[in-house]
């Protein structure tokens, strides 16, 4: 009886293995396709990631040189300071254009007729003459005599010069004709055409001159809109977290503001910009396009966010630390904010910053209350017209002339770096300041 | 909450005066707005207007909220104010307001540079992109567009599938487009033209839609999007307007509508059938408190600006005959009150 169980056994145990490892291939085989999606999952990912990258980058690189031309200037003191004052004041009311076509003049002697002038005088952009008068104003002993100079060229130059391809294009495919083509490349020969610094993408506001147009106003602007949303989103949002995680006591009130908070998390932020439209426009008459609306309305739109990692982050502190803070006789407010808060703080700073980035890449609730406008002046207070960095790439990729398609792309890159260096941060503070329990 | 009354405590005395213009509307008068704005802010010493591109009908909305600093000064149009919008100004107390018209712009249909020419009549642009067309050759009565092709609604053009990329209704490009290519394309029929005799309601009902099954692309007020779109799909035609043309001729190229291009010379000549003018309005009351306006309106309507020989002239702009040109200049020095009894004469 023994033996013929334990044969049986024996036959049952051979007959499991050998279905055991038949199933083990069989196992092994999905873990590997399993791996094998998740490989592809990533790969897809990051291949996506780097051709948007890419992209941007090559796009955008061009944005940061400009094309100078040299000219022979001569600072005639008839154009300049006609009267002979030799007060720099004075010289502001000079047409220094006059001066850019005589230039001009000099240098192609053959151009004769108006309308050819007219094909030759667009080379120079015209931030060119408030650069002259700049030189004169400040250098007096100038006047009167005669010097090379780079002068900024306009868009359309600076498109051919990065271009090279376009000169092989038919004359009607091409931005300039043939005959400034043929003035393009005798400036070239002359080695009087060149790359240099574009500065004013980092130290102006819009334009409608691509050359002149640049990022530091919507970066002023987005700079006020966050220190409104921040100085208004954090204490309030800390404060309610902390008051609903643990003071306030639970019962159905609580409940449905905690259910109420979590789905205006989830409300689209155009929502928003219509509610700050209604309120802080209509009823409280606050400016249009001014940063301390915009602030205002992303606030309302990051709140939610904050407080919920409020929250999180205050669940996370073990109680056994509010009980020890209690039972030596602290009161609850007493182990809240000398124990719970601090220890908290990293998940709360970090929640902040997302919430930051997210208000920093927003742009649809600002176009309710007008922060979608063309802004030339810099903003220097919350109450002057401003607009922020997404807006201003949306603002620039909608404008017809050829040469905001880089401005766009570097623009990108400028909000890409802000974002980055944003969430560095709040790895940086996590990774630094996390308790583990 | 602390900071955000001391905030609100401390601009409401600035909220009471603004030394900024602020100008709303049509995104085809934007370009040219801006320009204007930027050269006032440079010379002037009054500050760089703000504007933001809404649309016409969007401008005229909140132009018409009011009177006061909150609302806008100036608002652009593509198109002439309607009587509904001057009866809703009236209303909200902007009684008083000055049309200034700028110049003309073509509406271009153009497809990508790859893509052979077309030739459109205004009847082909009809029936290829109406929602209801003629189901007998008079026109007296109607069928839900059956056409898919090209070649189906005139056998000259190619065997290619209908796709039209356009402007969305709020834009002030396509109720220019919907009034002088469609409208006018459905008139060529003798019984839709009586049909404007006898209903009006349903002739403007039935001749001014586009067709909502496919081949009409709504691409948003994005311009630039449209020319990216023909260049990635050769059988896409695209509507917008001339300024964009000028600027992308790299890689788009016109169609002849009615045998005509649009080019400068026939836009400004009225031969090119699709042009409209372009418009702004003025906030009278406000020219007195908001320092600059009059001064902005003096520069928009100059010779230098919008003369033949105008500074908006390259950047697409079509300019007005001299004397009518002479005239809104008049009309803006004087800030002439704008008389609503023009509209219903039409």
């Amino acid at each position: 009886m023994h033996l013929k169980l334990s044969k049986n056994t024996e036959k049952d145990m051979s007959k499991n293995t050998e279905l055991i490892s038949k199933s083990l291939e069989k196992r092994h085989r999905s873990e590997k396709r399993f791996r094998f999606f998740g490989i592809l999952g990533i790969g897809t990912a990051v291949i996506f990631l780097i051709t948007i990258l890419s992209s941007i980058f090559v796009e955008g690189k061009g944005a940061f040189k400009s094309t100078f031309i040299q000219l022979e200037i001569n600072f005639d003191q008839e154009i300049i300071d006609p009267n002979k004052t030799n007060n720099p004041e004075e010289f502001k009311f000079a047409n220094y254009k006059l001066l850019i076509n005589d230039a001009l003049k000099n240098y192609f002697p053959e151009v004769k007729d108006r309308k050819t002038f007219r094909d030759l005088s667009v080379f120079i952009s015209s931030a060119a003459e408030q650069n002259l008068m700049k030189l004169a104003m400040e250098n007096i002993e100038i006047i009167g005599e005669s010097k090379k100079i780079w002068l900024l060229a306009s868009s359309t130059i600076d498109v051919i010069h990065k271009n090279p391809q376009m000169e092989n294009f038919l004359e009607e495919d091409r931005l300039i004709n043939n005959i400034q083509m043929s003035w393009f490349n005798a400036l070239k020969k002359n080695g009087d055409i060149k790359f240099g610094l574009n500065t004013n993408f980092l130290s102006n506001a819009d334009s409608t001159e691509p050359e002149q147009a640049g990022i530091l106003g919507s970066m002023l602007g987005s700079f006020f809109t966050l220190l409104v949303t921040l100085l208004l989103c954090f204490p309030v949002a800390v404060a309610s977290g902390v008051f609903l995680e643990e003071l306030a006591p639970k019962n159905k009130f609580t409940d449905f503001i905690e259910i109420n908070i979590n789905n205006l998390a989830a409300v689209p932020s155009i929502i928003f910009g219509l509610l700050g439209l209604a309120i802080f426009l209509n009823v409280m008459h606050l400016p249009r396009s001014a940063p301390i609306v915009g602030g205002m309305v992303l606030a309302l739109m990051t709140l939610p966010t904050i407080i919920i990692s409020t929250r999180a982050s205050l669940k996370a502190v073990p109680p056994s630390i509010r009980e020890a803070a209690i039972g030596l006789g602290a009161t609850k407010f007493q182990a809240v904010t000398h124990h719970v808060i601090p220890q908290s703080m990293p998940g709360i700073l970090t929640g902040t910053i997302i919430g930051m980035s997210q208000a920093l890449g927003e742009s649809a609730p600002l176009l309710m209350i007008g922060m979608v406008a063309f802004i030339v002046d810099i903003p220097g207070s919350l109450t002057d017209s401003a607009t922020v960095l997404p807006v201003q790439i949306y603002l620039w990729k909608s404008t017809a002339a050829r040469g905001f398609v880089e401005l766009t792309a570097a623009g990108i890159m400028v909000l890409l770096t802000f974002l980055v260096i944003m969430n560095s941060v709040a790895v940086f503070v996590r990774q630094k300041f996390e308790k583990k329990w | 909450m602390l900071v955000a009354a001391a905030l609100t405590i401390g601009l409401s005395s600035q909220v009471s005066s603004r030394d900024q213009i602020k100008i709303v509307g049509s995104s085809t008068v934007y370009p040219f707005a801006t320009v204007v704005a930027e050269r006032f802010g440079k010379t002037s010493g009054f500050k760089t207007p703000v504007i933001e591109s809404t649309g016409s009908g969007g401008g005229l909305k909140l132009f018409c909220a009011g009177l006061g600093t909150e609302h806008p000064d100036i608002t652009n149009a593509s198109r002439r104010i309607k009587m509904k919008e001057v009866k809703k100004c009236t209303k909200n107390g902007v009684t008083d307001i000055t049309e200034i018209k700028v110049g003309f712009d073509g509406i271009a249909m153009a497809n990508a540079k790859s893509a052979p020419m077309l030739e459109l009549t205004l009847k082909d642009v009809y029936l290829a992109l109406a929602k209801d067309v003629p189901a007998d050759p008079e026109g007296n009565t109607v069928k839900p567009n059956p056409y898919k092709m090209w070649n189906e609604v005139n056998p000259a053009l190619p065997a290619k599938p209908i796709v039209v990329i356009g402007p969305p209704p709020t834009s002030g490009t396509r109720d220019a487009f919907n009034e002088l290519a469609i409208e006018r394309g459905c008139k060529k029929f003798p019984g839709r033209k009586a049909l404007k005799k006898s209903n009006k309601k349903l002739y403007k009902k039935q001749c001014r839609s586009v067709r909502e099954d496919g081949p009409f692309v709504e691409a948003g007020e994005n311009d630039n999007l449209i020319i990216e779109k023909l260049v990635a799909d050769p059988n896409a035609l695209g509507v917008f307007g001339y300024s964009f043309l000028d600027q992308n001729r790299d890689k788009v190229k016109a169609a002849k509508v009615d045998g005509v291009f649009p080019e400068f010379e026939a836009i400004s000549s009225g031969k090119y059938p699709v042009s409209r003018s372009l418009f702004f309005y003025v906030k009278n009351a406000h020219a007195s408190v908001i320092p600059g306006v009059k001064e902005y309106v003096r520069e928009f309507t100059a010779s230098k600006a919008i003369g033949n020989d105008g500074y908006l002239v390259p950047k697409g702009l079509i300019p007005l005959p001299e004397g009518e040109r002479a005239k809104f200049e008049k009309d803006g020095k004087s800030l002439a009150k704008f008389d609503a009894k023009v509209l219903q004469k039409k």
